[in-house]
């Protein structure tokens, strides 16, 4: 006696979190029943397994209707076909376009094309999670990518608006635009020990202060190349930053920020000598990151090249992340007594921003 | 009336991108109505196109507005090569054709694909001018309200229930026409998606012109249906009864009176009675008194929701219902004349209501069934479909004449359905046996001194369970005790009826639903063999489903079933048959007597043992299950009732015959003969298998409920969570040897494990009720079995269960309280005229009632009503998740009830009809048969919806889906499946919204109880 055909319609279209759970993490039908089986669920409610079989298919069939208009959320506001109530319509979308920590970092600064996906073999197969699970995950990146990707205006109000997502989820996925469409490095072994969150905390600073939206200045004629704000680093300042280089170039004006920062510091710090031998070698780090900017290849490596000037010398000397903020602070600030100095707002512009990276970077 | 119909194209939305190059769509409208067509501009190269076109105005005549649908098409406009369709949608004007109900038709609507399924949506305004044309030849009938819902609405009050109405028309279906051979499935299925929709626009029309001729206003209970005879046509036929309604005032109106409830009932005045006759009875009658004292909850929350009841509505309760006893004789002759003149007017005095109005039901007789074999021919002449009218004219004699054996002259939840296979039709009737009030029937020509003299000491409750037959000259074998409750009438043992449970019945417990599941194999044969071999099966058929009805009963430990819905599906190679009830204990009618079984051979020690082993299952599970539904009647000792509890013994209330083509017709006697009934022998393993087969239904998961009546005897408190669903399955018998008990044992399991799944879907509205659950089976190929189930899931207040301690009669008058709409009129007359001697003075049950709701910590009555409203709820997430506030599709509930619960109707806009035809040629891609069907459901679900919420409705009740037949052919990858679903667009207001307007109100003393009061219903 085979069922040859079993269907459930509600009027108020059914949802069953856990089912919609197992679904999105890609499990295939009998998958998840023995999943549902191993949860207790039969001893709770006395169903049969066959019962369980039934309505795990109902569920994916209604889910895999249910993902057409997902790919575009306000569309599933606005359907006809499925009556869902609103707080149970935000779930669906809010959790269909959830990733995994594991899964983003493997793709994050990565090109959102073809050949990534083909990748997603290697990526599910080292971070334990589904291929199936994979490819939403990286369809949603992509398509987020894809709507945003011309859009004037704010980037996350854009994706909020698009695909009525929370704040936080939202932010984050304006992080991955980011990253993606600027192709950050992130997959080195030396970046091993970040997390998501750092990465979109640093993506938000640099949306923040270095995109052209950053400066606040709508382009005046609408035909100009610059719609999409948040996305692109702002080319003029990449530009600008190579006249800080005098910084470390004039010998004279090194050495002066180094005994304005070490007069500031002195007793201050736990690790002052070793932050005095070392001074140069952190600030030329720290300006010539600034000074290669221009160049994409570049820019790509920013976090390699923060990692290697300037995170991993403090932490072989095991500056305490106290220690790096007060010199942070004092080594930004100091700039602005340098009376040689012309580039004082560039400089904010840029330091201000790095040392809330560096600051967030520095752990373990 | 001819009139004027402007429709206005607005706007598309979500269209399907039709020009692969650019990714958009150049699409127009036409608008159809009739034989004339306009169309809109193209709009160009977008997928959300503007149209906003002017008013297409058609000028037609009104037979032509209630035939014709307004035919919208949607079209991607191509300059080098035809234009490609993207979709259709018809609207049925109808709505805008009375005053009452909807006044414009405006909204979003599906654009529906057969093909494709539905494809965006369109955005429509539609208003009807009539003219008005006083021709007194006329062929329309506008004005005349349908009603699907089988009782007399909720904002309406019957002034008279005129009686049956019926009519058939056929054609020529267009699937089986030369001309489809040539043509596209899309053009096919179109042409017989508006072909059918012309002829229930016909149709109702037809109705309506009777209804007028009798004098009536409205047709409720209207049940429409489609015969699909293949190559003989396309049969579209319909019943409802016509009746005169008035409508009552707004519910707002209602709300004053609640503030004053006492004083309320000194200012009834009796002059409001346009028909003071009626009322010469006097103050006071004991009949009265004794009635009412069972109902004054009842009769408070009634009357505090209509001041301005028409007295002349409202029923005598006494009328007749005395009559049966010995000293009722006379009387009894004297009703029976009275009723009988005034239905013996009409052919056939049948009703298709299944609740009715206080008092209109005197007493029940039994289930009167009839069937009937016919071989399908091609209907010659569409226009005279003489042969099929003599079909079903045969047919209702026959139940006409059940019904006369069994001392009544009516039949009331009168339904007709037919089961074809090939070109064998089996016609199948039944109804409900029942002696009425004539008071509804006619108009004001009611008898005063036969109504005075009637009127008797008779306790509500137990009345209409009185055997309207003449115990001398029974029809049947039957049992008589003294009713226990009145202790005056002869009431039967068990008694099966097809209504719904009376609001004023005392029921002990709660009820459940009780089915019967048959299957018989038939060889294979052609014409008038296969119709003799469907003949002969049929009457074992009736008797094993009511065998097993009998037995589930007993084993539930309860004695009257309700709704009774007895099903014969005929197939290729096998009849089905089910039959679905609700179970209640009838506190009227005496306590079943358990199940013994027997063995042949008593002398086998081992055997012997095992008999008594299964004796001791059985008896093990009446008492669980009299455990589980509450069963616990008063203990009554014998001296009471004056004569011994008698033996029971089964006893069939179901008369019916089978007749074949020819006339001939056979009386069964489907009582056990001299046997006696609660004995189930086993003298073989298939009786052996039947014994099994009674004990493996399992009992609903606690918390749950189900039955097959609109409520649930014994829950009243239902809150507003509702989640109606239609669940369909299909299994593949495998071919190899089947014999009848394995085919039973597939089809037991199939309908158990439907009803699993839906007990497991369903877990998160514990505790709930499934509510109206019903089954339809059909056999649409050789070794496939289709089961299609429609339910409604309540939830209800497990507040509930504190009350389970209190004495039947209590809870009876809580049940009658919850339905404080339907019977507006009732209470009023009550109170004005018997104040000074009614046993509980209304004043004091009013305390009583204020009091126990009151008894409720204000704290949980808050909680109640927030709970009451699951849309405000619905707001406030909306304010706390801001990225879907921007929501604009409604909600619009769908419920088989012809109520809903914790809300009040306050407008009915109108019939909704449907029929829908989707077929593809890519099933696998499109998710197998499953995915197919269940995104077919969905979208007829979201069209039943749009085209409610168009006319401004927020609900449908009394939704049923009448058809649901799925074809496949996996090997060509093909399905085709037909849906026809029908229901009342309402509109609704939560109680709670209006306990607001009510507490704006300057004088809220009686608040408290009024909205505690509204709220638990």
């Amino acid at each position: 006696m085979a069922s040859e055909l079993d269907i459930f319609v509600g009027n108020t279209t059914l949802i069953d979190e856990d089912v919609y759970r197992l679904w999105l993490d890609g499990y295939s039908v009998s998958d998840a029943v023995a999943l549902r089986v191993r949860s207790g669920i039969l001893e709770q409610t006395g169903a049969t397994a066959a019962v369980l079989q039934s309505d795990t298919m109902d569920h994916y069939r209604t889910f895999q209707m249910l993902e057409r208009l997902l790919h575009a959320p306000p569309k599933l506001l606005h359907q006809l076909i499925f009556q869902i109530p609103p707080s149970r319509q935000a779930l669906l979308i809010e959790r269909y376009y959830t990733f995994d920590e594991a899964f983003v970092r493997e793709v994050l600064g990565k090109k959102l094309s073809k050949g990534t996906k083909k990748d997603l073999d290697d990526i599910s197969t080292k971070t334990g999670i589904t291929l199936k699970s994979c490819r939403r995950q990286f369809d949603n990146f992509k398509r987020v990518f894809k709507v945003v990707e011309e859009m004037r205006g704010s980037l996350v109000d854009n994706i909020q608006q698009h695909f009525l997502l929370s704040d936080r989820l939202a932010r984050d996925y304006a992080a991955i635009v980011f990253f993606a469409n600027n192709r950050f490095e992130t997959g080195k072994k030396k970046l091993q020990y970040l997390s998501f969150g750092d990465f979109a905390f640093c993506a938000e600073l640099m949306i923040q202060n270095w995109t052209l939206g950053a400066v606040g200045e709508a382009p005046t004629e609408p035909d100009s190349q610059v719609d999409d704000m948040d996305m692109d680093l702002d080319k003029e300042f990449l530009q600008d930053l190579k006249e800080l280089k005098v910084l470390v170039a004039d010998k004279d004006l090194l050495d002066l920020h180094k005994s304005l920062v070490c007069t500031a510091l002195r007793g201050k710090l736990g690790v002052f000598s070793e932050m005095e031998a070392n001074f140069k070698n952190l600030s030329r780090g720290l300006v010539n990151v600034a000074a290669k900017l221009t160049h994409n290849k570049d820019v790509r490596d920013l976090f390699v090249d923060l990692v290697e000037k300037f995170l991993e010398p403090c932490r072989s000397d095991h500056w305490p992340l106290s220690d790096v903020r007060l010199f942070l602070n004092q080594y930004s600030a100091s700039v602005h007594s340098l009376d040689g100095f012309r580039y004082q707002a560039l400089w904010d512009r840029y330091m201000g921003t790095l040392r809330g990276c560096l600051l967030r970077l520095y752990h373990d | 009336m001819p009139g004027k119909l402007k429709v206005k194209i607005v706007a598309g939305r979500h269209l399907p991108v039709m020009d692969r190059a650019s990714d958009l769509t150049d699409a127009f409208v036409e608008v159809k109505f009739g034989n004339t067509t306009f169309k809109t501009d193209v709009y160009h190269k977008s997928l959300n196109p503007q149209w906003n076109s002017e008013w297409f105005k058609f000028e037609v005549d009104d037979e032509d507005l209630q035939d014709e649908p307004l035919q919208i098409t949607v079209l991607d406009h191509d300059t080098y090569s035809a234009n490609d369709a993207i979709g259709k949608v018809y609207i049925d004007i109808d709505p805008l054709l009375y005053s009452e109900a909807a006044t414009v038709i405006s909204g979003w609507f599906p654009i529906y694909d057969t093909i494709h399924g539905i494809r965006g949506e369109i955005n429509v305004v539609v208003k009807v001018d009539l003219f008005n044309d006083l021709n007194r030849f006329r062929q329309s009938s506008c004005g005349v309200k349908f009603f699907c819902t089988t009782s007399i609405p909720k904002c309406y009050k019957a002034v008279i229930i005129h009686g049956f109405v019926e009519e058939l028309v056929v054609n020529e279906d267009p699937e089986y026409q030369w001309i489809d051979r040539i043509r596209t499935p899309r053009a096919s299925n179109e042409a017989r998606q508006r072909l059918i929709s012309l002829m229930s626009g016909e149709l109702q029309r037809k109705i309506g012109l009777k209804v007028l001729e009798m004098r009536g206003n409205a047709v409720v209970g209207y049940l429409q249906c489609f015969d699909l005879e293949g190559e003989s046509g396309l049969v579209v036929r319909a019943i409802g009864t016509a009746c005169t309604l008035d409508k009552l005032s707004s519910p707002a109106a209602f709300l004053p009176a609640c503030n004053s409830p006492s004083k309320e009932i000194k200012e009834i005045p009796f002059n409001e009675d346009p028909n003071p006759n009626t009322h010469s009875s006097g103050p006071s009658t004991p009949l009265k008194n004794q009635t009412y004292s069972f109902s004054p909850s009842k009769s408070y929350s009634r009357q505090s929701s209509s001041s301005d009841t028409d007295l002349s509505l409202t029923p005598k309760t006494g009328m007749g219902s005395g009559s049966a006893g010995k000293e009722g004789g006379p009387f009894k002759a004297l009703l029976r004349q009275q009723t009988q003149s005034a239905l013996e007017q009409r052919e056939f005095p049948f009703f298709t209501l299944t609740a009715f109005p206080p008092g209109f039901l005197v007493h029940v007789g039994g289930v009167v069934s009839a069937r009937s074999v016919k071989l399908l021919d091609r209907i010659h002449n569409p226009d005279e479909p003489e042969t099929r009218d003599a079909w079903w004219a045969e047919i209702r004699q026959e139940i006409k004449s059940h019904a006369k054996a069994l001392g009544c002259h009516a039949v009331v939840g009168y339904s007709e359905s037919t089961s074809i296979c090939e070109e064998v039709c089996i016609l199948s009737a039944s109804g409900t046996a029942a002696v009425l009030n004539p008071r509804f029937l006619q108009d004001g020509t009611v008898e005063g001194c036969l109504e005075q003299r009637l009127e008797e000491n008779l306790p509500a409750g137990c009345g209409f369970c009185h055997i309207p037959y003449d115990e001398l000259n029974m029809p049947f074998p039957a049992h008589l005790t003294y009713c226990y409750n009145c202790r005056k009438q002869k009431v039967p043992d068990v008694l099966f009826t097809t209504i719904d449970l009376p609001m004023d019945a005392t029921v002990i417990g709660k009820g459940c639903l009780i089915q019967a599941r048959l299957c018989r194999l038939k060889k294979k044969a052609q014409a008038e063999a296969n119709a003799t071999a469907i003949s002969n099966l049929l009457p074992f058929m009736e008797y094993e489903v009511h065998t097993q009805l009998m037995n589930k009963l007993k084993l539930k430990g309860m004695n009257a079933l309700f709704g009774l819905r007895i099903q014969i599906s005929v197939g290729e190679n096998m009849l089905m048959g089910l039959a679905s009830a609700t179970g209640v204990y009838l506190a009227a009618l005496p306590t079943p007597g358990g199940i013994q079984i027997a063995g042949k051979t008593p002398n086998d020690g081992s055997y012997e043992q095992h008999i008594s082993h299964m004796q001791k299952k059985i008896n093990d599970t009446i008492a669980k299950n009299k455990e589980l539904y509450e069963i616990n009647p008063p203990e009554i000792s014998e001296e009471i009732i004056g004569s011994p509890i008698p033996e029971p013994r089964q006893r069939s209330r179901l008369l019916r015959s089978q007749s074949e083509s020819s006339d001939e017709v056979t009386e069964l006697d489907l009582s056990h003969g001299k046997k006696d009934a609660f004995v189930l022998e086993i003298d073989d393993t298939d009786a052996m298998e039947d014994v099994h087969s009674l004990l493996t239904d399992v009992p609903p998961p606690s918390g749950f409920y189900s039955c097959n009546t609109e409520i649930m005897p014994g829950i009243n408190n239902w809150t507003s969570e509702i989640q109606m669903f239609t669940s369909v399955r299909v299994i593949r018998l495998s071919s190899l040897n089947l014999t009848n008990q394995a085919l039973n044992k597939n089809f037991n399991d199939l309908c158990e494990n439907l009803l699993k799944s839906l007990y497991f879907k369903l877990r998160s509205m514990i505790p709930c009720c499934l509510c109206h659950v019903n089954f339809t089976v059909s056999l649409p190929e050789d070794e496939l079995i289709q089961v299609t189930v429609t339910a409604v899931a309540i939830t209800f207040d497990k507040n509930q269960a504190l009350q389970t301690t209190k004495t039947h009669v209590e809870k009876s008058l809580q049940r009658a309280s919850t339905d404080n709409e339907e019977l507006l009129q009732f209470p009023l007359e009550l109170c004005s005229d018997s104040l000074p001697p009614h046993p509980f003075p209304p004043a004091k049950e009013h305390l009583e009632s204020a009091s126990s709701n009151s008894g409720i910590p204000a704290a949980q009555r808050a909680v109640t009503v927030e709970k009451a409203s699951p849309m405000g709820e619905g707001n406030f997430r909306n304010r706390s998740t801001p990225s879907c506030a921007n929501s604009t599709v409604g909600v619009v509930k769908m419920t088989p009830l012809s109520f809903i619960p914790g809300a009040k109707i306050t407008k009915y806009l109108g019939i909704i009809n449907m029929f829908f035809i989707r077929e593809t040629t890519s099933l696998r891609e499109e998710g197998g048969v499953s995915g197919f069907l269940h995104a077919f459901i969905a979208e007829v679900f979201a069209m039943v919806r749009a085209h409610v919420a168009a006319l401004g409705g927020n609900a449908v009740v009394s939704y049923i889906m009448k058809q649901c037949v799925f074809m496949e052919n996996p090997n060509k990858n093909q399905a085709q499946c037909l849906i026809n679903v029908s229901g009342d667009a309402v509109v609704f207001v939560r109680e709670s919204e209006l306990e607001v307007i009510s507490t704006q109100q300057p004088a809220a003393n009686c608040q408290p109880a009024c909205t505690g009061g509204e709220v638990t219903t």
